[in-house]
C-alpha cells in the first residue's frame, strides 16, 4: 500500500545482493579462483606456488586463474556409459525386450555344439544406441544377472551421430563405474561412483562372491 | 606551461581553443576551431562509449548478483572484457536488412539514436563548466535535444516492415512525448530554484542538494527519465516477454550494436543528468576532487536504476499513459506551483537562494510531497487494491463421495 | 478527415518468449486491443496415445515423463494410479508414502515455475523466475536422489515405486522444508503486495465459477474462481485421507487469484510433505507385480489432481500386456477451453499474462 509493496520488493532484491548464501551458481566444467582459492584448491601452501607457478598466481590476482571442478551429483544418477559386464552376462536379451525404444541389439550364437548348464551363449554383438537412449533405466531392472548398470557419467558428446552406437568393444573397455541405480547391492556398500574405484565383475552382483573356504564347506556337505 | 593554462581555464571549447590559438597564425583560426571540434568529439565520444561499456559489464554483473547468478565472469578480470566480446561478435556479425524495409530510414534510425545522445553530453558540467563551456540555456538545450530519440525509434520500428516493431515504436511515440511534459515541468522548478538556466550555474545554485530541497520534483523527473529511456518499470518499447524486441527486432550487426549503445548510454546520460539538477553535481565534501564526487554520485543513481530494473516488473501501455497525465503532471505542477510561491516570497534577487531560505524551502517542499503523494495514491486507485476474503462457492461439494468430515481449517477458510 | 484503421493479425508463436513453448495463438489487434484469439497447437505432437498402444504398462511409464514435463512425478502418478486400478494391484503403505512425498514435491516444482513465469511475463526482469528456480533445483537435487534423474523421473510402477529413497535422502527432505516456508515468505514479499503486480494482475482476466465449471476446467485455474474442488479430497487416494490439509480457494477468480492459489498449494504441499514424513514407516516399496501385467478385458478412467489439474488416464485394455486405447485427459489442453472469452477485449500485454496465468504446458496440451 502507498508504494510499501514496491519498497519490500526492493528489499527482498538487496538481500539477495548482500547474502552469499543466496548464490545458486555452480561453475562449471572450471570456475574461477583468486588467490587464496587457488591456494586451497591446488592443495599447496601459498609460498610453494609463488616459487612454483608464478604464472597461474599472476593470473589469480588478476582473477583469470581458472580450477576444474565437476557437478555434485549422487551415486544413483542415471548416466550414459553403460556399465556392461561380459563375464555376467548370458545373453538372455531381457534388456533389449524391455526398452521401450528397441535400441539395445544382441546377437548371439551357440558357444558350442552340445550346451551344458551353466553354460552361456556367445555375444557376438551387443549395441547400444545411446543417441536415441532416454536413460530410464528400464533395461538394467530388467536383467536378472546384474551384468549391465546405467553409467555414472554424462560428457558424452560426439561429433557423429554413428559414434554415439556404444558397441560391445567399447563397452568392453570402458571404466567400470556403475550408477547404484536399481543397485542396491553397490548402495549397501556405500559405494559412489564419482569417488570409488572400478568395480570388478564378481563383486558387481546381488550376492557376495564366495570364498574358497565357504564354496568348500558348501561343498564338504553334499 | 601551456597544460597549466589549459587546466586552470576548465577543459571545454574554449579553453582548448585557446591553447592552440597561442601558436597558430591568426589566419588559420578556422583550422584551429576544426581541431578543437574533433579533439571535442574524440574526447566525449570516448569517455560515454567507454563508460557505457563499463554501464553494461556492471548492470549484468549487479543484475546476476541480484539474482544469486554471477554475471559475466569469462572474459578478462571479473568478465570486464565481456562488452568487447559482445562488440566483435555484433560487428562480426551479418548486418541483414529485411527484404520490404524502408532501407534509408531503416540505416539511418541507429545514427539518429546515438547522436543526441552524444551531444547531450557535450553540455553536462562534470567539474565547474561543460565541455562546450559555461553554455547558459543548458537546461533547454538538454530537453529539446533529448526528445530526437522519439523520432529516432518511430523510424527503426516504422521501416522495418515488422509487426512486432511497429507495436513497439507506436508505444514509444504515446510513452516518450507524454512523458515530456512531466519532465519538463518537473525542470523548470529546478531552473526556478536555481535563478537561472545554465547546469554549472544550478550546480553552483545547490548549497543543499535540491533532492532535498524539492523531493517532488526529484521523484518526478527520475519516473519521468527513466520513462524516457524505457527502463523498468516502463520498459514496454522492447518489452520482451510481449514484443520479443520491439522497435529493434529486426536489426541486426553493426546497427544493432548502435542501437543497443544508445540505449545503454541513456542510464548513464539521465544519472549524470540527475546528478547534475539534483545531488549538486562535483559539489563534495573534502579533499576528494570535483569529478570523482560527479563520478560517486552518476554511479549511485545508476545503482538505483540497476537495482529497480531488478526488483520491479513492467506497467501496461494504459497505465503508463495514465500514470503520466494523471500521476505525475499534476504532481509535476503542484511541485513547480510551490516552488513559483516560495521564490517569489523569499525573493532572493541577484544573489540566489541563501541555505536558510533552502533550509525552510526543504521543510516545507516534504510534507507538501507526502501530502501530494498520499493523495494521488488515492486518486490512482489505492482503495481497489483490497480484496474481498474467497468463500467457497455451494457449486460443488468435494466432500460429497468422502468420509472424511469437513474439517475446522476448511471450515474457516470458507468463512 | 476521418483515419483509415484496420484491425492487424499477428502469429504470436510458435517462436515467442511467452508463449510456454511451441504454443501459437493467431491474435487479431485492434491498435494495442484484442478483438480476436485463435489458438493453434499440434506443434509437439508426439502421440503419446498412440505410441502407448504399442508398448506394455511399464514402458509406457517413460512416456508420461513426457507429457507435463515440469511435473513428471504427478503423471507418473496419474498413470500407475489407472494401471493398478485396470489390474486391481495393491500398494505397499511406504510405497503410497513416497508417492504422496514425491507428488507434493512435485507440485510446488510445478507451482514454482508456474509463478516464475508468471512474473517474467509481467516484465520483472528475471529476478523472481530465477528466485523460483533456485528453489526447484533443490526439489530436483532431492529427486535425483530417488530416482537418479531431474525431470524425467519414471520413478513410479504399477504396485508402487521402483525403489526405496536412500538414507541421505531424508535429512536433505528435512532441511528443504525447514527452510523453503522462509523461501515462500520471501517470494511474496517480492510480489503479493507489489502494486504493480497489482496493478497488472487484479481483475484482469476474470472466469466465473459457472463457466469454469461448463468448460470442465480443474485445478488451481477453477479453485481460484472460488469452487473447492480437489481429487485430493473428493476422491482421496494413495494416503491423502490421512493427512490434513486445506484446500486454498480464490474469491474473484481473476488473474492474482490464480497466483496466490498456487503459492498457497505450496505451503499446503509442504504441510503434507511434513506430516508423511512423520508418518512414513519401513516396508517395502512395491507389491509382487509380475513384469508382464496382463488386465482382464476391461477399460477404467482414473483422475488425478495433478499441478495443473485433473490429469485422467482412461484406458482400455483387451487382455494383452499393451493397452488396446489409452487417452489422456491433459488439464492444460482441457483449461485452454476458455482462452478466447478470458482474452478478447484485454491489452497485448494483458493477453500475455492471462495466457501464462493458466499455465499450460505445451507437452500436455499437445501430447
Amino acid at each position: 500500500m502507498y508504494g510499501l509493496g514496491l519498497a519490500k520488493g526492493l528489499v527482498v532484491t538487496a538481500k539477495n545482493l548482500v547474502l552469499p548464501s543466496r548464490m545458486m551458481t555452480i561453475q562449471y566444467p572450471d570456475r574461477k579462483v583468486g588467490l587464496l582459492g587457488l591456494s586451497k584448491a591446488t592443495d599447496t601452501s601459498l609460498v610453494d606456488l609463488i616459487r612454483k607457478d608464478p604464472v597461474n598466481v599472476f593470473k589469480a590476482l588478476l582473477g583469470i586463474a581458472d580450477v576444474k571442478t565437476s557437478l555434485p551429483q549422487h551415486p544413483r544418477f542415471r548416466g550414459e556409459e553403460f556399465n556392461w559386464y561380459e563375464q555376467r552376462c548370458t545373453g538372455c536379451a531381457s534388456c533389449a525386450k524391455y526398452c521401450p525404444l528397441g535400441i539395445i541389439e544382441i546377437v548371439t550364437s551357440e558357444s558350442g555344439d552340445q550346451m551344458q548348464e551353466g553354460q552361456k551363449y556367445h555375444l557376438d554383438k551387443f549395441d547400444i544406441d545411446i543417441g536415441r537412449c532416454m536413460f530410464c533405466g528400464l533395461c538394467v531392472e530388467a536383467c536378472p544377472y546384474d551384468a549391465l548398470h546405467m553409467g555414472s557419467g554424462f560428457e558424452e558428446g560426439k561429433y557423429r551421430r554413428q559414434d554415439l552406437v556404444i558397441d560391445k568393444r567399447q563397452l568392453v573397455s570402458a571404466k567400470k563405474k556403475p550408477s547404484t541405480w536399481f543397485r542396491p547391492q553397490l548402495s549397501n556398500k556405500n559405494y559412489d561412483p564419482h569417488k570409488g574405484k572400478n568395480v570388478k565383475w564378481d563383486s558387481a552382483g546381488r550376492h557376495e562372491k564366495p570364498s574358497l573356504q565357504q564354496q568348500q564347506d558348501k561343498w564338504a556337505k553334499r | 606551461m601551456m597544460e597549466i593554462e589549459i587546466l586552470r581555464s576548465g577543459f571545454d571549447f574554449l579553453g582548448i581553443y585557446g591553447f592552440f590559438d597561442g601558436f597558430m597564425p591568426d589566419n588559420l583560426d578556422w583550422l584551429v576551431f576544426l581541431i578543437t571540434s574533433v579533439i571535442l568529439a574524440m574526447v566525449i565520444i570516448n569517455a560515454l562509449v567507454i563508460s557505457t561499456a563499463l554501464l553494461t559489464w556492471f548492470e549484468r554483473r549487479m543484475l546476476g548478483r541480484f539474482q544469486s547468478r554471477l554475471g559475466p565472469n569469462r572474459w578478462g578480470p571479473f568478465g570486464l572484457l565481456q562488452p568487447i566480446a559482445d562488440l566483435v561478435k555484433l560487428l562480426t556479425k551479418e548486418d541483414t536488412i529485411p527484404e520490404g524495409a524502408d532501407k534509408p530510414v531503416f540505416t539511418l534510425a541507429p545514427i539518429v539514436f546515438l547522436v543526441p545522445a552524444l551531444i547531450v553530453f557535450a553540455v553536462i558540467p562534470l567539474h565547474g563548466s561543460s565541455f562546450l563551456g559555461r553554455l547558459n540555456i543548458g537546461l533547454i538545450f538538454v530537453i529539446a535535444i533529448t526528445s530526437v530519440n522519439t523520432l529516432a525509434i518511430f523510424m527503426a520500428g516504422w521501416s522495418s516492415l515488422n509487426k512486432y516493431a511497429m507495436f513497439g515504436a507506436m508505444r514509444a511515440v504515446a510513452m516518450l512525448v507524454s512523458y515530456e511534459i512531466p519532465m519538463g515541468i518537473s525542470v523548470v522548478g529546478v531552473a526556478i530554484a536555481a535563478q537561472t538556466l545554465g547546469l554549472s550555474n544550478v550546480v553552483l545554485a545547490q548549497d543543499i542538494p535540491f533532492i532535498l530541497v524539492m523531493p517532488l520534483g526529484f521523484l518526478v523527473f527520475i519516473t519521468a527519465a527513466s520513462a524516457e529511456m524505457s527502463r523498468t518499470p516502463f520498459d514496454l518499447i522492447e518489452s520482451d516477454s510481449e514484443l520479443g524486441a520491439g522497435y529493434h527486432t529486426e536489426y541486426s550487426g553493426a546497427k544493432f550494436a548502435l542501437l543497443q549503445l544508445t540505449e545503454f548510454m541513456a542510464p548513464v546520460i539521465v544519472a549524470a543528468l540527475v546528478t547534475t539538477l539534483f545531488l549538486s553535481g562535483w559539489r563534495g565534501y573534502g579533499p576528494i576532487p570535483g569529478p570523482v564526487w560527479f563520478i560517486i554520485k552518476t554511479f549511485v543513481v545508476l545503482f538505483g536504476f540497476v537495482w529497480i530494473r531488478a526488483s520491479w516488473p513492467r506497467l501496461r501501455v494504459d497505465q503508463i499513459m495514465s500514470l503520466a497525465w494523471k500521476g505525475l503532471l499534476p504532481l509535476s505542477i503542484v511541485n513547480l506551483f510551490v516552488i513559483a510561491v516560495e521564490v517569489f516570497i523569499f525573493n532572493p534577487g541577484e544573489a540566489g537562494l541563501s541555505t536558510r531560505d533552502l533550509l525552510i524551502m526543504t521543510g516545507i517542499n516534504w510534507s507538501i510531497t507526502i501530502i501530494a503523494l498520499i493523495v494521488i495514491f488515492n486518486v490512482m486507485g489505492q482503495s481497489k487494491l483490497k480484496r474481498p476474503e474467497p468463500v467457497a462457492l455451494p457449486l460443488a461439494n468435494m466432500y460429497a463421495n468422502t468420509t472424511v468430515s469437513k474439517k475446522a481449517t476448511d471450515l474457516a477458510e470458507a468463512d | 478527415m476521418s483515419i483509415n484503421t484496420q484491425p492487424v493479425t499477428i502469429n504470436l508463436g510458435p517462436q515467442h518468449p511467452s508463449t510456454h513453448g511451441v504454443f501459437r495463438l493467431r491474435v487479431t489487434f485492434d491498435g494495442e486491443q484484442v478483438i480476436d484469439v485463435e489458438p493453434v497447437f499440434g506443434y509437439l505432437h508426439r502421440g503419446t496415445e498412440k505410441l502407448a498402444e504399442e508398448r506394455n504398462y511399464v514402458q509406457i511409464v517413460t512416456l508420461t515423463d513426457r507429457l507435463d514435463y515440469v511435473a513428471a512425478m504427478t503423471n507418473n502418478l496419474a498413470y500407475v494410479r489407472a494401471v493398478e486400478s485396470l489390474a486391481g494391484i495393491s500398494v505397499p503403505d511406504r510405497g503410497m508414502y513416497l508417492r504422496v512425498i514425491s507428488a507434493e514435491l512435485q507440485r510446488i516444482a510445478s507451482h514454482l515455475i508456474a509463478t516464475g513465469f508468471l512474473l517474467d511475463e509481467l516484465g520483472a526482469f528475471h529476478t523472481p523466475l530465477i528466485y523460483c528456480f533456485r528453489e526447484r533445483e533443490r526439489i530436483l537435487e532431492l529427486f535425483e536422489m530417488l530416482c537418479g534423474a531431474r525431470i524425467t523421473v519414471s520413478y513410479m510402477r504399477p504396485g508402487g515405486v521402483f525403489q526405496d529413497a536412500p538414507i541421505d535422502f531424508w535429512p536433505r527432505l528435512d532441511d528443504f522444508l525447514s527452510s523453503m516456508p522462509g523461501y515462500l515468505d520471501e517470494l511474496e514479499g517480492l510480489i503479493t503486495e507489489n502494486e504493480v503486480v497489482l496493478a497488472r494482475t487484479r481483475d484482469m482476466g476474470i472466469l466465473s465459477a459457472q463457466d469454469a465449471i461448463d468448460a470442465s476446467i480443474t485445478g488451481p485455474v477453477l479453485r481460484a474462481t472460488g469452487v473447492q474442488w480437489d481429487l485430493r479430497k473428493a476422491e482421496p487416494h494413495e494416503v491423502y485421507d490421512r493427512l490434513d490439509f486445506d484446500v486454498p480457494i480464490g474469491s474473484v477468480g481473476d488473474t492474482y487469484d490464480r497466483y496466490y492459489v498456487r503459492v498457497q498449494e505450496m505451503r499446503q504441499s509442504l504441510r503434507i510433505v511434513q506430516q508423511c514424513v512423520e508418518q512414513i514407516e519401513p516396508g517395502p516399496v512395491r507389491s509382487e507385480t509380475p513384469y508382464f501385467i496382463r488386465p482382464d478385458a476391461v477399460d477404467t478412467y482414473v483422475g488425478t489432481e495433478s499441478p495443473k489439474g485433473e490429469l485422467g488416464f482412461y484406458i482400455v485394455s483387451d487382455g494383452g500386456i499393451s493397452p488396446y486405447r489409452m487417452h489422456i485427459r491433459a488439464p492444460s489442453f482441457i483449461n485452454l477451453t476458455t482462452l478466447r472469452d478470458l482474452l478478447v477485449g484485454w491489452k497485448m500485454a494483458d493477453l500475455i499474462v492471462i495466457f501464462g496465468s493458466i499455465d499450460i504446458v505445451v507437452g500436455e496440451v499437445d501430447r
